[in-house]
């Protein structure tokens, strides 16, 4: 089969590799037909993840038809299937109460260790992401090995088309989470770091659980502008002062409720950020957490602190005297997806949720190279890159290939 | 407390008989808490401790295990099992009475030893123990404990071996393969005893089944 293989910073290859098979009872085999490039991807493609091979099929988001089951496999050949990344067994204490992402038994046993000395525990396994979750084979290929199929692929209706719900495997829950899990009230004034995927779905949710005002950070003009389409309102850190903005947008109260979308790659021009982004590069697992950093500063007294963004590291000068003065409280993780699919699968089926207007792109698989080059370097423009495998290329998708990053 | 006391007392005093005080002298030391010690006493398990066990090595381990006791002890107790989910035992083959078993070991390069074990205490639902019988290439005993978790949490499951390898090239071999890494290779063999018991299968990142044969042979060669 044809599947994107990570080779290094920057570099991704679509090769072929053999197909996978049923190795445990309870697996399926589902062929993709769609994928999506995530934004947590770039954070494997600017290589600042630890643990990923030469080699290693990427993708995390995908969909596709079930074409083999294991023998306790729940699921039937010909079923259509979205398959949430976060791999979880279904059986252990975490998924009993809903923390699938933290699952016990989804990471090979060799491959919890890694993450012992820095967490203190195993995470869950992970399509498509570093070995340090797993290392298992992602959905930017032909076919993927799924395990637990029993428990995390959500059968779809056919009248929903792959656009309509290939998000529910990640980006939407994820969004939806972390507003459900700040606990938004009537009042509150939601503040949102990130107009990327996660950021607008973020946004789209707080709106939806109620939020007076939603209001969403970023840089590149078209993203904010679709925040302000989802009738979120806007500040562009390069024109605005971030913390005064907030405070006059919330009557001086600061906002209630703070949302990180953006993770460990933040961008910034505090000397702060500029010691974060020196530290990253010479590579010592330092995470930029400058919108965390301010993040905590806005928020208001006794407010929510939400951080659905990605962080793998350490951070320096994190402001624990202003997280604990003001008794915030913190909400963190990678998403329970398996908990929101079934819920969010019924609102968008009856039109409360949409989220089609976020693609911007559908390329063919052959095509990753330059999927992956584009979403990181046209943020603006290439807000969702969704890979179609067996889709043709065309004349003016193949001409333009991977670039040298500037220095 | 009392369990463990008791236990270790059955422990010291079998092995006692069979010439292989020292060995239980390790695990009953790993065994006791340091409650017992009355200047710095806390309720830390022994083998949690920062010094050594003497000429033995001993390592211990307690995973959590969201299924009833009887059915993992069940399960343990056929001791063919095993080698469904410790890594470094090829199989077991019973011999025959006093619960008297093979154990084929897997050594660097292909190899294997064998140690013939017999079983040194049980009780029912509650605790394995075992020791190599007088003789063998390895001297090595191991205990495994199973409580009722609190709530609805399950069952704890404690592993805690002892070994040593005199000189001799098997001896060797076997050696510097448990050496490796212990305490590592018995958190490992508890995680996939869990991951069984929970899940019916164990995790893999194999995109094939021979693939995941290829890999378990290639981490032991």
């Amino acid at each position: 089969m044809r599947a994107a293989t990570w080779q290094g910073t920057h570099l991704i290859n679509v090769e072929t590799v053999d197909d996978p098979e049923i190795v445990n009872p309870r697996d399926c085999i589902v062929k993709v037909t769609s994928t999506a490039i995530c934004g947590s991807d770039l954070h494997l493609y600017d290589n600042v993840i630890p643990g990923l091979v030469p080699g290693d099929i990427l993708g995390h988001e995908f969909m596709g038809e079930v074409v083999e089951v294991g023998p306790k496999s729940t699921l039937n050949k010909g079923d259509r299937v979205i398959v949430p990344f976060p791999i979880a067994c279904g059986n252990c204490f975490h998924c009993s109460i809903e923390q699938y992402s933290c699952c016990d038994n989804s990471n090979p046993v060799e491959n919890q260790d890694m993450t012992r000395p820095l967490y203190g525990f195993g995470m869950a396994g992970i399509f498509g992401y570093s070995h340090l979750t797993g290392g298992y084979a992602g959905g930017q290929a032909e076919y993927v090995r799924v395990p637990f199929s029993d428990v995390g692929p959500l059968v779809v209706p056919d009248h929903l088309e792959d656009d309509k719900v290939l998000f529910l495997t990640d980006i939407l829950p994820t969004g939806w989470q972390a507003a459900e899990q700040a606990d938004i009230q009537p009042d509150d004034t939601v503040a949102v770091w990130g107009a990327g995927p996660v950021g607008l779905f973020a946004a789209q949710s707080a709106l939806a659980l109620g939020a007076a005002q939603v209001i969403v950070i970023d840089h590149y003009p078209h993203r904010l502008e679709l925040a302000r389409q989802i009738g979120a309102k806007t500040v562009n850190f390069r024109e605005s002062n971030v913390l005064e903005a907030l405070m006059e947008m919330s009557g001086g109260i600061g906002v209630d409720v703070v949302i990180d979308a953006v993770g460990m790659e933040a961008h910034g021009f505090t000397p702060e950020n500029m010691l974060d982004v020196v530290k990253q590069k010479v590579g010592i697992g330092a995470d930029r957490a400058h919108v965390l950093r301010q993040a905590i500063v806005a928020c208001r007294k006794g407010g929510r602190v939400s951080v659905p963004g990605v962080y793998g590291g350490l951070s320096d000068k994190f402001p624990t005297g202003a997280l604990m003065e003001k008794g915030l409280q913190l909400r963190t993780g990678q998403t329970h997806v398996q908990k929101h699919t079934r819920k969010l699968l019924a609102m968008i089926e009856d039109g409360t949720l949409d989220t089609t207007w976020l693609i911007s792109h559908h390329l063919p698989l052959e095509d990753a190279a330059k999927g992956y080059h584009n979403f990181r370097t046209k943020q603006d423009e290439w807000t969702k890159v969704i890979l179609k495998p067996g889709m043709e290329r065309s004349e003016d998708t193949a001409d333009e290939e991977r670039q040298t990053e500037p220095a | 407390m009392t369990t463990s006391t008791r236990e270790k007392a059955g422990l010291a005093t079998a092995a006692a008989g069979l010439g292989l005080a020292l060995g239980a002298a390790a695990i009953g030391a790993f065994v006791q808490t340091r409650k017992a010690k009355e200047a710095q006493g806390d309720d830390a398990p022994g083998f949690t401790a920062r010094r050594g066990f003497g000429q033995y090595d001993v390592v211990g381990r307690t995973v959590t295990i969201r299924r009833p006791r009887a059915e993992l002890y069940a399960f343990w107790r056929d001791f063919q099992n095993l080698a469904g989910f410790m890594e470094n035992l090829e199989k077991v083959q019973p011999t025959g009475a006093n619960g008297r078993s093979v154990w084929t070991i897997k050594a660097p390069a292909g190899q294997t030893v064998d140690v013939e074990t017999e079983i040194a205490r049980e009780v029912e639902n509650e605790l394995i123990a075992w020791r190599s019988v007088a003789g063998s290439d390895i001297d090595t005993e191991g205990r495994v404990t199973f409580e009722d978790a609190p709530g609805e949490r399950g069952t704890r499951v404690g592993l805690i071996i002892a070994y040593d390898a005199p000189a001799g090239e098997a001896g060797r071999a076997i050696a510097k393969m448990f050496m490796r890494e212990p305490a590592i290779q018995a958190r490992r063999d508890l995680k996939r005893f869990k991951m069984l018991m929970e899940t019916g299968e164990i995790a893999t990142n194999a995109m094939r089944p021979s693939e995941s044969e290829q890999a378990s042979q290639e981490e032991h060669a």
